[in-house]
């Protein structure tokens, strides 16, 4: 099968769905003449017409809540956030309008909207080029949120998030975009809200998505070494959750550590560790253990930045402190 | 002006004496204990929305504030349907889920009611860009208040519209207040109308208590944009009677200025035009006011007649596809 990268694939999803539907059209900040700055759309201009590629003025709050004012005269936008960082200045049409308009509304409307926006630490950008904000839009019903990790994943994910009737947030990782990975020639789904058992073990779960997940399979290979088969689940989709391919893990391994680049304190794995707990205590074996960001801002200086987010070791150790 | 002929004198009556109808029976009910939450009416902004809605086409949209009842009706919503939603009833507009800052009709091209000042100019500005893409020949018209021209989204959204010349009419309905606070004390433009130079779109200020005035503005502008000229700005100077919500004290009004607008009725003033001009008699009128009147005593009665929502319902609605699993994982 042919490598190619996660930028890549995220750029063969939205060029196959703007071929398929004409509803499908691209707006955000420097999508059009320069194709993105993570390169991602070279040549959709070109190749679709600036009605349907669009370069916006820096307007978030803006250029977001026309998106969502298109989606429910029924096109289907795909916006991108230069980084996840800048959400915030867009909070209100996505939490406000996106998520709540079709139950607002008794189900008149349907909001097909997508936001692609890259999150994550590791190029030295400092605070507000760095976060990882996807717990926060896990907290609104009404929106679902994705969060692929490898080219395949990313490329199945967006297709089906871009044919979905509802807002979809697609947190990508940065650090992702050059990093290559397997994928088909021809067409694939992935369907929203089904993890991927990424490698099977019978000792202990281990719980990740986005860059997250290469690093929990890198730790899974060191625990093998020990003797510890590690059973590592890539949730994929945080919103809605596949809590089935959840449980039939933990109730197999009766072990689970919980891992997320994001600050601990109210991050998305808290929520997984909640669940757990009130619903797998009887089958647990060993605390329920969490390896997460520091609870600090993302710091310029690489001989800090490092430091901020879980790396392989960590979670190595992490396991090691509940396996007997 | 044009137009002014006696069907349209008799018709703009009718519809603002029926908004006004409706808002007053809104209001009783709200004091009588009678509708839950917070109702903010439109009395006294009448003109506003049937000379705007009049001017529009069967094919074009709205966007409307939390201040929305009379824009709605304007707009061809049925009072029943959205008494039912003023009640929290199933058989309202929104089922029961919006209540009256949020109504919506899809079917009438009324993208809806806002709970959020301001966000209605991205939604109706992201209307105008789907008319454009989709290459339809419509015209979005935008509702707001004083208030939100000082929004973010006020600024970023005509500016967006006129660098792209999209199909967007804004119609401020300047009511001098955004709750409480004079636009005076907090803006230092004397007219909402001439921020349009910022964007070199077109700018008008029009009596907002003269339907005629607004009619034709609209007009002009949903023309304009029509022909893919652009959007343009107009700003209706109104006043509305009642406070920001039903129970609002209003002290920062004075009592001249109240006067001074109650002396400036839209409604007074076209029926004083229409007798003078011989166009309907005071018995001919009063036949309308008490059809309009008729017509929302039969809107109460279905309003309470109707059933709540189940409380299975709930959870209907928060997703398209998945909603089951989405709301409780």
């Amino acid at each position: 099968m042919r490598n190619i990268t996660y930028g890549q694939a995220i750029r063969e999803a939205m060029h196959e769905e703007m071929i398929r539907n004409s509803s499908v059209f691209i707006i955000g900040e420097d999508m059009g003449v320069m194709g993105s700055v993570f390169g991602l759309t070279k040549g959709f201009l070109e190749e679709f017409g600036p009605n349907r590629v669009i370069d916006t003025p820096i307007s978030e709050n803006g250029f977001t809540g026309m998106a969502v004012g298109a989606a429910m005269r029924g096109l289907r936008p795909i916006v991108e956030i230069m980084y996840i960082d800048f959400t915030p200045i867009s909070l209100d049409p996505i939490v406000n309008q996106a998520a709540k308009l079709r139950y607002m509304t008794g189900g008149q409307v349907s909001i097909p909207l997508v936001i692609r926006t890259p999150g994550g630490a590791g190029r030295r950008n400092a605070g507000q080029h760095s976060q990882s904000l996807e717990a926060l839009f896990t907290h609104f019903p009404g929106l679902k949120v994705i969060a692929p990790g490898t080219p395949y994943d990313a490329k199945g994910l967006l297709k089906s998030a871009i044919r979905d009737d509802d807002p979809v947030i697609c947190v990508e990782h940065k650090i992702l975009y050059a990093k290559k990975g397997e994928v088909p020639e021809e067409e694939y789904l992935i369907p929203l809200g089904k993890a991927d058992v990424k490698r099977s073990g019978k000792d202990v779960t281990i719980i990740a998505y986005s860059r997250q997940i290469l690093f929990a399979l890198e730790a899974a290979k060191e625990l093998k070494k020990q003797g510890i088969e590690a059973e590592v689940i890539d949730l994929r989709t945080l919103v809605p959750l596949d809590w089935d391919t959840i449980q039939q893990s933990i109730k197999k391994t009766h072990r689970v550590v919980l891992v997320q680049e994001g600050v601990k304190r109210n991050g998305y794995m808290g929520e997984i560790a909640s669940q757990i707990i009130d619903e797998l205590f009887d089958y647990l074996d060993a605390p329920v253990k969490r390896v997460a960001g520091l609870n600090v801002i993302p710091p310029f200086s690489p001989a800090l930045e490092d430091h901020i987010y879980p790396n392989p070791q960590d979670i190595f150790k992490a396991v090691m402190e509940i396996v007997d | 002006m044009k137009k002014k002929d006696k069907e349209l004198y008799i018709k703009f009556y009718q519809e603002m004496q029926r908004l006004r109808s409706f808002e007053l029976k809104a209001s009783e009910l709200f004091t009588q204990a009678m509708l839950a939450g917070n109702i903010h009416t439109y009395i006294g902004q009448e003109a506003v929305a049937v000379g705007a809605c009049n001017a529009l086409k069967e094919s074009d949209y709205i966007v409307c504030t939390h201040r929305g009842h009379g824009q709605c009706i304007a707009r061809g919503c049925k009072p029943n349907l959205m008494m039912a939603e003023l009640f929290g009833k199933q058989t309202g507009y929104c089922k029961g889920k919006g209540g009256s800052m949020h109504i919506a009709d899809l079917n009438r091209g009324i993208l809806g009611a806002n709970g959020i000042v301001g966000a209605g100019l991205a939604i109706g500005t992201g209307s105008g860009l789907a008319s454009k893409i989709t290459e339809k020949n419509e015209v979005t018209l935008v509702f707001f208040g004083d208030g939100a021209s000082n929004e973010g989204y006020f600024h970023e959204s005509i500016n967006m519209a006129s660098a792209w010349k999209l199909p967007v009419v804004y119609l401020c309905e300047n009511n001098k207040y955004g709750v409480s606070v004079c636009i005076d004390r907090v803006c230092n433009v004397e007219d909402i109308a001439e921020r349009a130079k910022a964007y070199n779109i077109p700018g008008m200020i029009v009596d907002g208590n003269n339907v005629f005035e607004i009619y034709n503005a609209v007009q002009k502008a949903a023309e304009h944009a029509r022909q893919g000229k652009g959007p343009s700005l107009i700003e209706a100077k109104t006043y509305r009677y009642h406070g920001h919500y039903e129970g609002d004290p209003q002290v920062y009004k004075s009592k001249t200025e109240i006067e001074k607008w109650l002396n400036h009725d839209a409604i007074e003033n076209i029926k004083k035009e229409i007798l003078s001009k011989g166009f309907a008699s005071e018995e001919e009128l009063k036949i309308i006011e008490e059809k309009n009147k008729a017509e929302i005593e039969e809107a109460v009665a279905f309003a309470k007649d109707s059933p709540y929502p189940d409380v299975r319902e709930v959870t209907d609605d928060v997703y398209t596809t998945d909603n089951e699993r989405g709301v409780v994982r």
